[in-house]
């Protein structure tokens, strides 16, 4: 019954992206798809708060640093566990750190490994998914037992062998900081894009067969263009949700590979291992756990924000409605 | 469609032992030692720990070891586990209860509140609920697990002393009191999983969701005088499973390996733990006989989430 | 020595009581392990050097300690005694789970704790590090004629009437077995260790067994003491030593003559024991029930002992002092302190980390750029803030020391100290011509001193090394911090670089110390000879990993394996002691403490840094 209504109905929704595709063909300069969506974005509030936010915090850590009194690294062992008051805006640790000093520092690297490390699992899932779900076949099986065994992989003992393989050549050729940064998200992003490659290839699977990619064959659009311009727009929004989820998810994982050994050296604070440090101190130090809790929430808060706003302004049909 | 099914069960069997393959190379190779703690320790001397590498076949070469764990597996025996020297599907049977019933009804509880929480936050998009349910699913998601559980221990362990912070799975009073017994040393890890499972399930049904409530035939069933509720539920819903279904297939499996982290904060003796204490110690067996069920049982589950894609969108085809 | 054997003579022939042999041996200062279980309690303080005054008055706990196996039942509990199995249940919580529950075959401590409530060894070791009958019926020694003046062998007398839990006798025939048993090398025993001294055990009759070892051997009690040493039956394990011991089904539910045996056991997780009706003293034990659960991690165990009163004892609790201090505070349970036995220590690598000579770092014989100077590594050593580091993050659970053998009482040396002084730290490296560079980082002839720090994964070690690398990097070296999955780190495959004996960093990490009375096992860390040293051609296998050697100490070693003599032991001890301390080979930081959580109504307990916490469970009962 619906898949009648919505045979019936789709070709409805057809002209709208084929106009969008002949675009260029046009005489005159046609609104592109990006200045739409900046249009659409730019009315979005929630959006735009996100986006702001998102800045602020940036901003914060990459300049806060320098400007705050003191260094992340300085401690002093009288002034520990004391709560948030106008010498420590955040507290400071047990062993006397400045909290806030450090969810600035922190952050830094917290938020560049977050977004990295979602970047590298959302491009090389989307990739594969995108491959399996249009070619199908062969390649299809392939990519998909291929994601199989990855997901089967018990990700401890593989973290384990990746330290021990690459830990040391990686600080030789990188630095320390570099190289362990670079291992960092391509070990998580390596170990998360088997979930976006299944979504994307979904999605692939049931808008390859619609009638607008059929008019898109027609009309002798090349693959590329097909794949590109008219299926990945319509993949976006479970792709935008594992984005978003995927920069918690990165930043969290990024503490617990701490605790493998996998992870910058011990000293240097982030925002997932302040929290998992301090969270036996919870019951008599709460802002121990608060502030870097709050960081990381309102990052990913925000950062959803933004990836809701994309999502509707990417949606051509939104505009009408 | 029975002949695409079959041909994918026959493409599994190569699947998992390509599978087994890679992880017993990795488990092999990775570092480690079962007798760490004695390391320092004057009384176990080198040579005794390792005359008892050798005598778990951990010096062998890696496709010697490799055979003969893949011989015994294919008369049905995942062997003996090194530490407690039990035959490993004992010990699987003993956590699997404990593990379908915490994990599984926590999976269970995600699904049922996830679906109806995205489906009404997108309708009623940016509305005040959609506005709180997304806010409590980002708190949910960006709380660890490790922090959630230790807030609930705290608050309800330690402060109100609601329940127990210790799980036991060998309580054996008999009637309600037993009943309840086992109820209430679960409601803790059951809700932490399940915060945590829900807020990402809710964000995909959410988008999904938004994805098709605005298509055209959406509207048009709207148009024809459809209720509602029929043209969410039987339209617009199952038109956004499909990103719903990946997610959920993806995950079941996972209700058999456990949560390691949720397991340990409240000594909940389930299939996590034993596979992240057996990964601690290098006991192989255990370590390949819960990976090797778990290769499986993705395998098959994303069969099933390929079967549903036709079911739920008839267009899509079997190659 | 002399005046040891006039001491032992007049024993014999009778002409002294026992109390007047203690009398003097304590004025005399004598103190041995072969007069250990004699002296019991009262003769650690005054024996000691450190106390002299002390020791000419035998203190007031010298009476019952002069019945020689009095140690045991002499708890001050026993009176109240006499309730079999009227506890109940009791709840103990081990953060680390149990996986087999026969000691020879045990993986970690938890796996001799969870066998102890069944298994017993012939003797226990109290907090003092002195011998308590268990299955003998009195500690060997000297004097009662059970070790041989030559320390060629001990002769152990056994108690009478004691049976397996299904009824069998015990005798000793079983402990001949168990050596049998633990020595084969399929059965791949993890306490073999302590039995490969050992030339022959014989049955002389069903109560007195003989250990013959191989040559003189001051440290006899490695074998059938503590939790290297439970005796298992011989009727039950017969047809399972070698290959077979792994099958054998009393590795999961043990035959013991224990006061508990197992009901239900499952690996990893918990183990239920219940009273064992055969147990030798009918009055015993308290409780009817023993629940031991396994896993989880340290402070939220402490949480369930002292803040939920969830269970009854919790083992081991490595928690951070504040939040233990905490804890207490707020709680309904208790703190239990027992002197601990091991040092966190740093390790400083006399050999070159950074050079590869042959395929190997650290190589014997390429000296470390500049940590092979003295004046280096006593600046390290004065740039170490033990008081607080210990008093920071250790409180109850550890003190600073300057040693590196803190027990037992007799071997700790009173001529080492330590200090902070980063002053003087920066001019003997001034001295040592390392100057402060343009960048603010030490150098000489175009060399930086900077050093790689590496210990394993745990929080309150990574705070050590933040305390340590703050005042290093104060005086101008540049230190970078890395910290190891302890599995690794500990690791003894020849093919991973990141293990302690390895050592391919400069300095390194972790806790240590005996595990016998006689700590010549421990001593062995430094010894120099070749086949100790941790290196390629022994696959890494030697327990010397500063790759230092030194003469003297090498010969004071191989004395002390034979020596006989308490007053030589201690000074041979004291002064390999020294040398290292005086050649900072080691920086000793923080002497452990054991600290374990209880419920305030639980006595009887007395906890042992030495052996098990459950070594003598028997005597455990609840009041109130």
């Amino acid at each position: 019954m619906s898949e009648a209504t919505g045979r019936r109905v789709q070709p409805a929704a057809a002209p709208a992206l084929s106009v969008e595709a002949l675009a260029g063909l046009r005489t005159k300069k046609p609104r592109s798809l990006w200045s739409d969506a900046w249009r659409q974005f730019r009315h979005h509030r929630l959006a735009m708060a996100g986006s702001v936010v998102i800045i602020i915090i940036a901003l914060a850590t990459l300049i806060g640093p320098f400007l705050w009194p003191i260094r992340w690294n300085e401690f002093d062992m009288a002034q520990s566990m004391l709560p948030p008051s106008l010498d420590h805006p955040f507290g400071t640790t047990d062993l006397g750190h400045d909290i806030f000093a450090r969810v600035l520092w922190g952050g830094r690297i917290s938020i560049a490994v977050g977004v990295v490390a979602m970047l590298v699992a959302i491009t090389l899932g989307t990739l594969i998914g995108a491959v399996a779900g249009y070619f199908g076949g062969f390649l299809d099986s392939a990519l998909m037992r291929l994601t199989d065994l990855f997901i089967s992989l018990p990700s401890l003992p593989l973290l384990l062998l990746v330290t021990y393989l690459f830990r040391d050549r990686m600080s030789a050729t990188f630095g320390v900081e570099l190289g362990m940064f670079i291992l960092i998200v391509v070990v998580i992003g390596g170990l998360n894009w088997m979930p976006v490659a299944r979504l994307v290839r979904a999605s692939f699977l049931s808008i390859k067969e619609k009638e607008f990619i059929e008019a898109a064959h027609a009309i002798g659009v090349g693959t590329g263009s097909i794949i590109i311009k008219h299926i990945l727009p319509n993949t976006l929004s479970p792709v935008i949700v594992a984005a978003t989820l995927g920069v918690a998810q990165a930043i969290i994982t990024e503490s617990s590979l701490s605790f493998l050994g996998l992870g910058f050296p011990p000293d240097i604070p982030t925002w997932g291992r302040m929290l998992f440090d301090a969270k036996d101190w919870m019951s008599f130090a709460p802002w121990m756990v608060l502030f870097p809790g709050l960081a990381i929430f309102l990052t990913v808060l925000s950062i959803n924000y933004v990836g809701d706003g994309l999502r509707d302004a990417l949606d051509p049909r939104r505009m009408y409605t | 469609m029975t002949r695409y099914i079959i041909r994918r069960l026959l493409t599994a069997i190569p699947t998992l032992v390509a599978i087994s393959m890679v992880i017993f190379t990795i488990l092999a190779l990775a570092p480690g030692d079962p007798l760490s703690e004695f390391a320092v320790n004057p009384s176990v001397p080198p040579e005794v720990r390792q005359r008892i590498r050798q005598s778990m076949g951990l010096d062998d070469p890696i496709p010697v070891r490799y055979t003969k764990w893949f011989t015994s597996i294919l008369r049905g025996d995942f062997g003996y586990s090194f530490r407690s020297r039990s035959p490993v599907s004992d010990l699987m049977l003993q956590r699997l209860p404990t593990t379908l019933y915490v994990i599984g009804t926590a999976y269970l509880i995600s699904v049922l509140l996830a679906i109806p929480i995205g489906v009404i936050s997108a309708i009623r998009q940016y509305s005040i609920f959609d506005n709180i349910a997304t806010t409590l699913a980002f708190i949910g998601f960006s709380l660890p697990t490790f922090f959630t559980g230790l807030l609930f221990i705290l608050i309800f362990s330690v402060k109100l002393g609601w329940f127990p912070m210790i799980y036991r799975a060998t309580i054996d009073e008999p009637g309600l009191r037993g009943l309840w017994l086992k109820v209430e040393q679960a409601i803790m890890p059951i809700t932490v999983l399940a915060l945590f499972q829900t807020a990402a399930l809710t964000r995909y049904t959410r988008a999904s969701m938004l994805e098709t409530i605005h298509q055209d035939y959406v509207r048009t069933a709207r148009a024809k005088g459809l209720s509602e509720l029929t043209v969410i539920s039987r339209h617009a819903l199952r038109n956004a499973l499909i990103p719903v279904v990946t997610i959920i297939a993806l995950s079941i499996p996972g209700i058999f390996t456990g949560a390691v982290i949720t397991e340990q904060i409240f000594r909940v003796p389930g299939m996590g733990s034993l596979l992240i204490s057996a990964i601690n110690d290098n006991d192989t067996p255990v370590i390949m006989a819960i990976t090797i069920i778990f290769s499986a049982l993705v395998v098959l589950f994303n069969l099933i989430a390929d079967v549903l894609y036709g079911v739920l969108d008839p267009r899509i085809k079997y190659e | 020595m002399d005046r040891f054997e006039e001491l032992q003579q007049a024993v014999l022939s009778g002409s002294l009581s026992r109390r007047d042999v203690l009398k003097r041996a304590a004025a005399l200062g004598l103190s041995a392990p072969a007069i250990a279980a004699l002296l019991a309690a009262c003769a650690r303080e005054e024996a000691t050097p450190t106390q002299a005054p002390a020791a000419a008055t035998p203190a007031p706990g010298a009476s019952p300690a002069a019945t020689p196996t009095g140690a045991a039942e002499a708890t001050p509990t026993e009176a109240a005694a006499g309730q079999r199995g009227q506890g109940g249940l009791l709840r103990l919580l081990w953060w680390q789970a149990p996986t087999i529950l026969n000691g020879h075959l045990a993986q970690g401590t938890k796996d001799f704790d969870a066998s102890r409530p069944v298994l017993e060894p012939l003797a226990d070791i109290d907090k003092d590090g002195n011998l308590v009958p268990i299955l003998a019926e009195e500690i060997p020694s000297l004097e009662n004629g059970g070790l041989a003046e030559d320390g060629s062998s001990v002769t152990w007398k056994l108690k009478q009437g004691v049976v397996w839990s299904d009824g069998t006798p015990f005798t000793a025939k079983d402990v001949v077995f168990t050596w049998q048993y633990v020595v084969d090398e399929g059965t791949t025993a993890t306490t073999a260790g302590n039995y490969l001294n050992i030339q022959s055990v014989e049955a002389v009759d069903d109560y007195t067994v003989k250990v013959t070892f191989k040559e003189p051997t001051a440290a006899w009690m490695g074998a059938f003491v503590g939790p290297y040493g439970y005796i298992v039956p011989e009727h039950v394990l017969k047809d399972y030593v070698g290959e077979q011991a792994r099958n054998a089904p009393f590795n999961l539910n043990p035959i013991g003559t224990g006061p508990f045996k197992v009901r239900e056991f499952r690996p990893g997780d918990v183990v239920i024991y219940e009273m064992n009706e055969n147990y030798r003293e009918p009055d015993k034990p308290f409780f009817s029930e023993v629940e031991l659960k396994g896993g989880g991690d340290a402070t939220s165990a402490a949480r369930a002992a002292i803040q939920t009163g969830e269970v009854d004892f919790a083992w081991n609790l490595q928690v951070e002092a504040q939040v233990l201090k905490q804890l207490e505070e707020t709680g309904v349970g208790q703190l239990g302190i027992t002197p601990g036995v091991n040092v966190e220590r740093i390790l400083v690598n006399m050999t070159d980390p950074r050079t590869e000579v042959d395929g190997e770092r650290s190589k014997l014989g390429v000296p470390h750029p500049w940590q092979s100077d003295l004046k280096v590594r006593q600046a390290y050593a004065l740039l170490c803030r033990r008081d607080q580091i210990a008093d920071q993050l250790y409180g109850p659970a550890g003190k600073a020391t300057s040693n590196i053998l803190v027990a037992p009482e007799r071997f700790v040396s009173p001529n080492t100290k330590w200090e902070f002084n980063p002053d003087r730290a920066a001019q003997l490296l001034d001295e040592a011509g390392w100057t402060l560079g343009p960048d603010g980082v030490r150098q000489k002839d175009g060399v930086q001193m900077s050093i790689v720090y590496s210990t394993t994964i745990n929080p309150v070690r990574q705070k050590t090394q933040e305390i340590v690398k703050a005042e290093f990097e104060k005086v101008g070296i540049k230190v970078e911090l890395k910290s190891v999955e302890a599995s690794v780190f500990f690791s003894s495959d020849a093919g991973n670089p990141d293990t302690a004996a390895h050592f391919y960093v400069d300095i390194e990490m972790f806790t240590n110390g005996p595990t016998l009375t006689y700590p010549i096992d421990y001593m062995i860390s430094w010894w120099g000879d070749e086949s100790n040293i941790a290196q390629k051609a022994n696959n890494w296998g030697g327990s010397n990993y500063e790759r230092w050697q030194n003469e003297e100490y090498d010969q004071l070693f191989e004395q002390a394996r034979t020596e006989l003599d308490p007053d030589k032991q201690v000074e041979l001890f004291v002064r390999m002691n020294d040398l290292v301390i005086e050649n900072v080979v080691v920086i000793p930081l923080v002497h452990r403490n054991d600290v374990q959580g209880y419920a305030k109504n639980l006595e009887g307990l007395e906890l042992s840094g030495w052996t098990s916490n459950l070594w003598n469970i028997a005597n455990w009962r609840r009041t109130g």
